[in-house]
Order: C-alpha cells, then sequence, then structure tokens
C-alpha cells in the first residue's frame, strides 16, 4: 500500500505536475526576459496554459510519415519519457513517515541504476531520428547520440568524485552507491558539495558539481548544448516529424530529465532533504518530518530547474566542435583529475582508526554497501 | 608594468577562459531583466496612445464659426508623395475666399502618413490625427470623403 502511494506520488508529482508547471514557468520566465508577458490567459495567471496545450496536443492529427520504420516511430518517444521516469525511483525524495523511507525503491547499487536507465534514453532519440526518414531528423539523432555518449562520460566521472567523496569522510570506512545512505552521511557531516565535512576536499565538490551541472546541460539537450534539436539548423532535429501527443512525449521525456537530473544534483551534492539549521525538524519519524522533508527537497529541485531555465534564456549555443572539444578536451580530464584530487585527499586525511578494519565490518576492498534495508 | 597588473591581466585571461564568470554574469542580467517594464501591452484591455505629434489619419478642420477652412488651393495634393489626394474645388458662398472643395477624398490606404499635406496648407486646414485603429472591410471604405474627413 505505501508503496503504490509512493509510486503514485512520484508519478504524479515528479512527472505529471512538475512538467506542465515547469512548460508554463518557463515560457512566463523567458517571456518577462525578452520584455514580453507571456501565456496569460488560460486559467489565473495563464497556470492552466499547460493544460490547454495538452488537450491540443491530444486532438492533432498524427502522423506517421510515409517510409517511416513504424514501429520505432512510435517505440521512440516512449523511450525518451521512460527511462528517466524509472530513474526516478532510486532517489529518495524525503526522510520517512514512520517506518517508510520515502524512497519507490532502496537499490544498494542505486546510483548505477540510475545512470544505466539514463543511458537508455538515447535510444530514444537515435530512433526518432532514424525512424522518421528524413535527412534532418537523422543528423537530430546522430548528433543527439554523439553528444549524449560524449558528456555522459563526465557525468559519469563527477558521479564517481562525488562517491568518493563521501566515501573519503574521515569516519567513514566503506563507499556507498546507495543514494539514501549517501543523503544520510550529508546529513551527518555536511553537503558534498562542500567537500562532505571535509573542508579541504571542498574545490572537488565545486568542481564536481559545475562539471555534473554542464554534463546534466548538455544530457538533456537544454541550451546551450541543445545542439539535436537546434530549430535554426536542423528544424526540430530528432523530432521534426512528430506530432500530437508523440511529440508531447518527447517534451514530457525532455522535462522529466530534467527533472531527473535536479534530484540527482540535490541528492549527490546537495544533501537530499537535509538542510543546515533545519535538520532537527527533518531526521525525526513524525509524519509533519516527514512532509517538510520532502518539501526541503522539492524546493531544492525546483531551484534547480529555475536555474536550468535562466541558463537557457541567456546562453547561446555552441558550435558542435565546440561542445565536443569541450567535452573530451575539457571535462573529461577534469573530472579525472577531480577524481585523483579526491583520492588522494581521502586518503591523507583518513584517520587511523578509521582506516584499520574493524572487527566484524566487512573488509574495506568491497565498495558495494549491501542491500539491507 | 607592476606585479599587480600583470596578476589582473593573468586572472582576466584565466576568467575569459573559464567561462562561467561570463555565463554567471549573463545569468544575472537575464534576471534583472524579468523584473523591468514589459513591453507588451494586453491589447484589448490596455490601449496604446500615441505619442504627441503623431501621424495618423487626417482630419479637415473648421474655423470658430463652423465653416471648413479648406479654401480648394491643391496645395496639399501638390505636396503629397503617394497622390492620395483627390480635390475638385467649386465658386465659394462666401465673400473671403474665391474657392471651397466639394469633392475631397483621401485614399487612407495609399497615404504614407508623412505629414506633407499638413505643412504645405496655407491656412492651416488640414490635420493628422493620433488615431490609427479603424478598421474596414473593404477598400473602398478606406478612401475617406470630405464628410468623414470633416466631422472627425
Amino acid at each position: 500500500m505505501a508503496d503504490i502511494l509512493k509510486i503514485a506520488f512520484v508519478i504524479v508529482f515528479f512527472v505529471l505536475t512538475l512538467t506542465p508547471g515547469m512548460v508554463i514557468v518557463e515560457r512566463r520566465l523567458s517571456a518577462w526576459m525578452q520584455g514580453r508577458i507571456g501565456p496569460d490567459r488560460v486559467g489565473p495567471l495563464g497556470l492552466l496554459q499547460p493544460l490547454a496545450d495538452a488537450v491540443k496536443f491530444i486532438f492533432k492529427e498524427d502522423i506517421i510519415p510515409d517510409g517511416a520504420d513504424r514501429l520505432l516511430f512510435v517505440l521512440a518517444p516512449v523511450m525518451v519519457l521512460v527511462p528517466p521516469s524509472l530513474g526516478l525511483i532510486v532517489i529518495p525524495f524525503g526522510n520517512r513517515i514512520g517506518d517508510e523511507y520515502l524512497q519507490v525503491a532502496n537499490l544498494s547499487v542505486g546510483v548505477l541504476f540510475t545512470m544505466s536507465v539514463l543511458g537508455v534514453a538515447v535510444y530514444g532519440l537515435a530512433f526518432g531520428g532514424w525512424a522518421s526518414n528524413n535527412k534532418y531528423s537523422l543528423l537530430g539523432g546522430l548528433r543527439a547520440s554523439a553528444q549524449m555518449v560524449s558528456y555522459e562520460l563526465a557525468l559519469g566521472l563527477s558521479i564517481i568524485a562525488v562517491l568518493m567523496i563521501s566515501a573519503g569522510h574521515p569516519n567513514e570506512t566503506m563507499g556507498t552507491l546507495d543514494p539514501r545512505a549517501i543523503v544520510e552521511r550529508q546529513v551527518k557531516y555536511g553537503w558534498n558539495i562542500f567537500g562532505g565535512g571535509n573542508w579541504l576536499m571542498l574545490p572537488c565538490g565545486l568542481i564536481g558539481f559545475i562539471l555534473f551541472f554542464v554534463s546534466a546541460l548538455a544530457e538533456n539537450n537544454r541550451l546551450p548544448f541543445d545542439l539535436p534539436e537546434c530549430e535554426a539548423e536542423l528544424v526540430g532535429g530528432y523530432h521534426t516529424e512528430y506530432s500530437s501527443m508523440k511529440f508531447a512525449l518527447f517534451m514530457m521525456g525532455e522535462y522529466v530529465g530534467m527533472t531527473v537530473m535536479s534530484a540527482l544534483m540535490t541528492t549527490f551534492f546537495l544533501g537530499g532533504w537535509s538542510m543546515p539549521g533545519l535538520n532537527r525538524f527533518l531526521v525525526g519519524s513524525e509524519w509533519w518530518m516527514g512532509l517538510l522533508s520532502v518539501g526541503v527537497f522539492i524546493t531544492k529541485v525546483v531551484s534547480i530547474l529555475f536555474v536550468y531555465v535562466i541558463i537557457r534564456w541567456t546562453l547561446p549555443r555552441f558550435k558542435y566542435n565546440q561542445l565536443m572539444n569541450l567535452g573530451w578536451k575539457r571535462l573529461v580530464p577534469l573530472a579525472l583529475a577531480n577524481v585523483m584530487l579526491v583520492a588522494v585527499i581521502g586518503v591523507l586525511t583518513q584517520s587511523p582508526a578509521a582506516a584499520a578494519p574493524k572487527p566484524g565490518a566487512r573488509a574495506p576492498i568491497e565498495v558495494v554497501q549491501g542491500g539491507v534495508k | 608594468m607592476t606585479l599587480g597588473m600583470t596578476l589582473k591581466k593573468a586572472w582576466l585571461k584565466l576568467a575569459i577562459k573559464l567561462y562561467i564568470p561570463a555565463a554567471l554574469n549573463g545569468m544575472r542580467y537575464t534576471l534583472g531583466r524579468v523584473f523591468r517594464k514589459k513591453a507588451t501591452l494586453s491589447y484589448p484591455e490596455e490601449v496604446h496612445v500615441p505619442r504627441k505629434g503623431y501621424r495618423g489619419e487626417h482630419r479637415l478642420k473648421k474655423d470658430e464659426v463652423g465653416r471648413m477652412k479648406c479654401v480648394a488651393c491643391l496645395m496639399c495634393q501638390t505636396a503629397c508623395p503617394a497622390e492620395c489626394i483627390q480635390i475638385i474645388g467649386a465658386p465659394s458662398p462666401w465673400p473671403d475666399r474665391e474657392k471651397i472643395p466639394v469633392v475631397f477624398n483621401i485614399d487612407m490606404l495609399k497615404c504614407i502618413y508623412c505629414g506633407m499635406c499638413e505643412e504645405a496648407c496655407p491656412c492651416d486646414a488640414i490635420e493628422l490625427t493620433p488615431t490609427f485603429t479603424k478598421v474596414c472591410t473593404t477598400r473602398e471604405e478606406k478612401i475617406y470623403d470630405i464628410n468623414k474627413l470633416l466631422s472627425r
């Protein structure tokens, strides 16, 4: 029962509420930034505009072009929307209510799981581009796959760095891939963006966060890295031929991807549901404490989404060679260097007591903590 | 060059290379734009009020006893670069002038609203008003005759 409630909350809030909310916020904010007013006719402050959009999308004619690969053409939007939604399930969106931890599935390899399902999303874009039987779509799909594969590397390496930060605290003997454990360590010691309680790690945390953020922008095909769908060159990239609800699914997939990335950033770097100064109201098992922790988490996620919007309407698009240069020649080496730096600092600052194997503890070589609930 | 200047130069070079300070500055600017006054008007509720001296559709003026000021001298017709004014004169019923117009048509669709007719008029009889939103459904409606021009 509780599981169903949690799944319902994740789907209803993170997918079906945050996405349209994000759309309307983005449209209004971009309008304000450009000196316009934006959509303000449907509902109070134009808040029901996404609803009107959805109705319009549903009633539009659904066209499948001649010569399209019908199966892949239909499959592509699903492949874009489902993986990011799956990635949401391991993210702890709050502390706990009673004994129920506010996380749909507690996987001991949660980080790996999220990374792997997010990696699947690239198939959706590649399929969409290929199945459309259109040159521009194909180019968009190609660009999308090349870009996402390149930046996934930097993303993964910055995650390795953050995992090592949370493992490298002097009091800890083992690393963990469990998002909930990562958040709990941040509650105990401090946020990973500031080095997870070890002030020597501060630059590592900051660099890791910036690397993660830039790679996340590229992963989500957001400006300044929206080359796969840039309107000026490719008409619309991989979704040129899509219409009606299939196009809406592409859009939703994009926005859900942003939400997942923000949630991951919050979990890995910004302390998940914790908030310094408020932690004594958040750590308990009372129901209102649980709700408050959910509120804190959502606030963080929404703030990051807000930054996404500002970045989109500020920075111009990179050229493709610049994108690849940045990815392979700057971000990947920097991420590797960051991992090295974290490792060196971690080893140097580890206290002898923590380094010595404790009786009963598992050998420190075993990085993955068991999936104990 | 002092050490301080060299350091500053090196720092600036690094900041440009890093791209992040410039990006943050740009984001601050973009965010500042959010709170500025919007250029768009919500049209049916808010109507644009033209500035003083705006050149909209014409009108013909009347003098203090209610007679039209125009004397059909054809100066405006001559001055008009778009040739949108058509005047046919007739002998005047009043002793202070020789002619008055019986036909005074302005084709508002040909008019370029340059204001040359207003400049050319020797007796200050024609004027451009700030009106710019008059709608019509046929081209003929947009050719304003003397009655319409006088009544505005």
